[in-house]
């Protein structure tokens, strides 16, 4: 997957540079708001991940350039600020997900591979199925080898989130946000519990299970 | 001088001043003006009148009692007191009768039905040049009867009005001077004095506030509004040396622990082990602190009231059921009985994060501090609407909070002695306190007989910007 990283901090570009392609990923990095936006606009890129205080431009303003003129490339804002007021701003600039500084890697590499798939036709699909396990979001129903189980609406949701990122990691805090819609901390291992009841449902009794924990980054379905 | 001058004329006083003369001056002018020129009219109007009925009752008597009956009338009426002007000449220019002696300018050419103005002497003798307003006619046999009335009476009224309206002036002057020592001394000494307490205020006397004379005029209006503004900003203040107090006491010491294990695992032995063990507890011990530095900060901004978390028109009583139904599980999990009763829906304008993220603390304090010694732990979470307000509590049955220390456990930072060994910020309920603040709302610790009631109560209509500090 081809990255444009636009940070202007030296350390932190080539930290996260190094990571990026120990994950298997091709990063570029613009050093600037300017030469970002350029090589942004050559396009080409799969996701951008913008620093959100840059010199010479914005990076909001870079994203708004690129939205008007038409190119949704997914983007990913990281700022300092953090606050649900930057939040709105970042995401109404035409950022597609939002990271508060400070981040851990895992954390990052988790949202810019959910921005990818969000690109990909299956991401739409009515169906998900993980080997034996289906989920039918339009009759809200899952089974697993044939089985029903029934769900909470909430566990469903829950479900549905990891299927749709089937094979990739998801952080907890992005379960709070996309299935609970809330972005604060909630200081309690609280998703940790919800997760550990809907592996009781889905994972129990079958010799294979589906729900992993990824050690120090969160949660993924395969 | 010219420097105290300029002050005089920047004070506004001096300008209302100038701008009441300024006003009057032109309505007056205006009037005089009006009504001298009415008056003109009227008079004109009436001496043509005069003119003109004894110019037809003189025609009539030449008619009737010939020239000889026309000059009895005329020397008749001549001498009258108050009497109108009267010529009359025959063909060579010889005067026949009247009371005028010579009329300046050719007036048998200009003969006619319209008045005209001349200048006329009344006898030989005088030698005043007076004006007045005539009428010319010719009679048969080629004689010229002139009929007038002075008019030097109006140039008389007409100095009357110049002397009124410099009187008017001098007048509005006057009243001017005045009322520009009436708002000097009452109004803008009223304002100098805010000024005044502002500037004492700015030099550090923080504690200091504007002076309220009692009569509940705009003045005081004013200084009430300023002196609620600097409760709050002395609100701020405080709050700002308590996060930086606060900062240096819990922010340094887990700083310092985290620098301390750094250091004695680079003096130890080489062990990648060791090392592993170190950079892991380092990592979590970091995490701790951001997570303590992002609840400070939104406790900060919430409190400054620089974010409003996006206020939109929600529902109160789902948001308490969406956070409750997050940590029941948990609560299930560590054996606590978690009720939720939210009988209908609530809907205020609120920020639905910061709403949420409240209500997320209390259930959270209540799971780690609420616990009773004995029995099954319970912790009760509901909304209500009282009258305008909307009511949210989260009551557990653990050992509550003491009266004494409730007003300190809202405080940042403050761990009661008990739930020094808990984990936690010490921040759940002083940001709890700061989005109820926000909302324009309160937060009050209760006793739940047994256990712990925190009540937040926040108007369901409220205007914006009419915060309390």
């Amino acid at each position: 997957m081809r990255i444009l990283l636009i940070e202007d901090d030296k350390e932190t570009a080539a930290y996260l540079s190094k990571a990026l392609r120990e994950a298997g990923h091709v990063p570029d990095h613009a050093p600037d708001g300017e030469i970002g936006a350029a090589m942004a606009a050559d396009g080409g890129y799969d996701v951008l991940v913008v620093d959100r205080m840059l010199p010479k431009r914005d990076g909001l303003a870079v994203i708004e350039e690129l939205r008007k003129r038409g190119d949704h490339t997914p983007a990913l804002v990281l700022s300092a600020l953090g606050q649900v007021d930057d939040r709105v701003a970042g995401l109404h600039a035409g950022g597609d997900d939002y990271l508060p500084k400070p981040y851990a890697f895992s954390e990052l590499l988790a949202r810019v591979e959910a921005l990818a798939r969000r690109r990909r036709p299956d991401a739409a699909e009515t169906v998900f199925r993980v080997g034996d396990l289906e989920l039918d979001r339009l009759s809200h129903t899952v089974s697993r080898a044939g089985q029903p189980i029934p769900l909470q609406p909430r566990e469903f949701r829950l479900l549905e989130y990891l299927m749709k990122n089937a094979g990739q990691v998801v952080t907890r805090t992005m379960l709070l946000e996309n299935v609970w819609d809330y972005h604060f901390d909630p200081q309690t291992n609280v998703i940790d519990v919800h997760i550990s009841r809907l592996r009781a449902k889905i994972d129990k009794g079958f010799r294979e299970p589906r729900l992993h924990t990824v050690r120090g980054a969160g949660y993924m379905i395969r | 001088m010219t420097t105290a001058l300029g002050k005089v004329v920047r004070t506004t006083a001096f300008k209302l001043s100038a701008i009441y003369i300024a006003v009057f001056s032109v309505f007056s002018v205006f009037f005089v003006v009006y009504i001298a020129y009415s008056t003109n009219v009227l008079l004109n109007q009436q001496v043509r009148e005069t003119i003109g009925t004894e110019l037809v009752g003189l025609s009539d008597q030449y008619r009737v009692g010939g020239l000889s009956a026309l000059i009895d009338v005329i020397d008749q009426r001549a001498h009258q007191p108050g009497a109108s002007l009267y010529l009359m000449t025959d063909a060579d220019g010889h005067i026949l009768a009247g009371n005028v002696s010579h009329v300046t300018g050719d007036v048998a050419a200009r003969s006619g039905i319209e008045p005209i103005t001349v200048t006329y002497h009344r006898s030989e003798t005088d030698s005043a040049e007076r004006t007045a307003l005539v009428q010319v006619i010719s009679l048969p046999g080629d004689f010229l009867l002139l009929v007038g009335r002075d008019i030097g009476e109006r140039e008389q009224f007409r100095s009357i009005i110049t002397s009124a309206l410099a009187w008017a002036l001098v007048l509005m002057i006057g009243l001017a001077a005045i009322s520009y020592l009436f708002v000097s001394r009452n109004v803008l000494k009223r304002i100098d004095s805010i000024s005044a307490g502002a500037r004492r205020i700015m030099l550090g006397d923080l504690a200091g506030r504007l002076d309220i004379a009692g009569s509940g005029d705009e003045f005081d209006r004013l200084a009430e509004s300023l002196n609620a503004m600097l409760d709050r900003i002395e609100h701020l203040i405080y709050g700002i040396k308590d996060v930086s107090d606060n900062i240096a006491h819990d922010l340094k010491t887990p700083l310092t622990r985290l620098r301390n294990r750094v250091e004695a695992a680079l003096s130890g032995p080489a062990d990648a082990a060791r090392y592993r063990a170190t950079l892991e507890a380092t990592i979590e011990e970091s995490d701790q602190l951001i997570r303590t530095f992002n609840a400070l900060l939104s406790i900060a901004r919430v409190e400054a009231g620089s974010t409003d978390g996006g206020m939109t028109e929600v529902d109160a009583s789902a948001i308490v059921h969406d956070v409750a139904e997050l940590y029941e599980p948990v609560a299930d999990e560590t054996g606590v009985e978690l009720s939720v009763e939210t009988p209908e829906s609530i809907t205020i304008k609120a920020s639905r994060e910061l709403l949420g993220q409240a209500v997320a603390n209390l259930i959270d304090n209540a799971l780690k501090h609420g616990r009773p010694d004995s029995g099954q732990a319970r912790i009760a979470v509901s909304t209500a609407k009282e009258g305008n307000t909307l009511v949210i509590r989260v009551a557990d049955n653990g050992h509550g909070i003491p009266d004494a220390d409730r007003e300190r456990a809202l405080q940042r930072f403050v761990r009661l002695e008990k739930s020094r060994s808990q984990p936690g910020s010490g921040l759940g309920l002083s940001l709890a306190a700061a989005v109820a603040r926000l909302h324009n709302g309160t937060i009050e610790l209760g006793d739940a007989k047994p256990g712990l009631a925190v009540t937040l109560r926040l108007p369901i209509h409220w205007v914006d910007g009419a915060k309390s500090s």
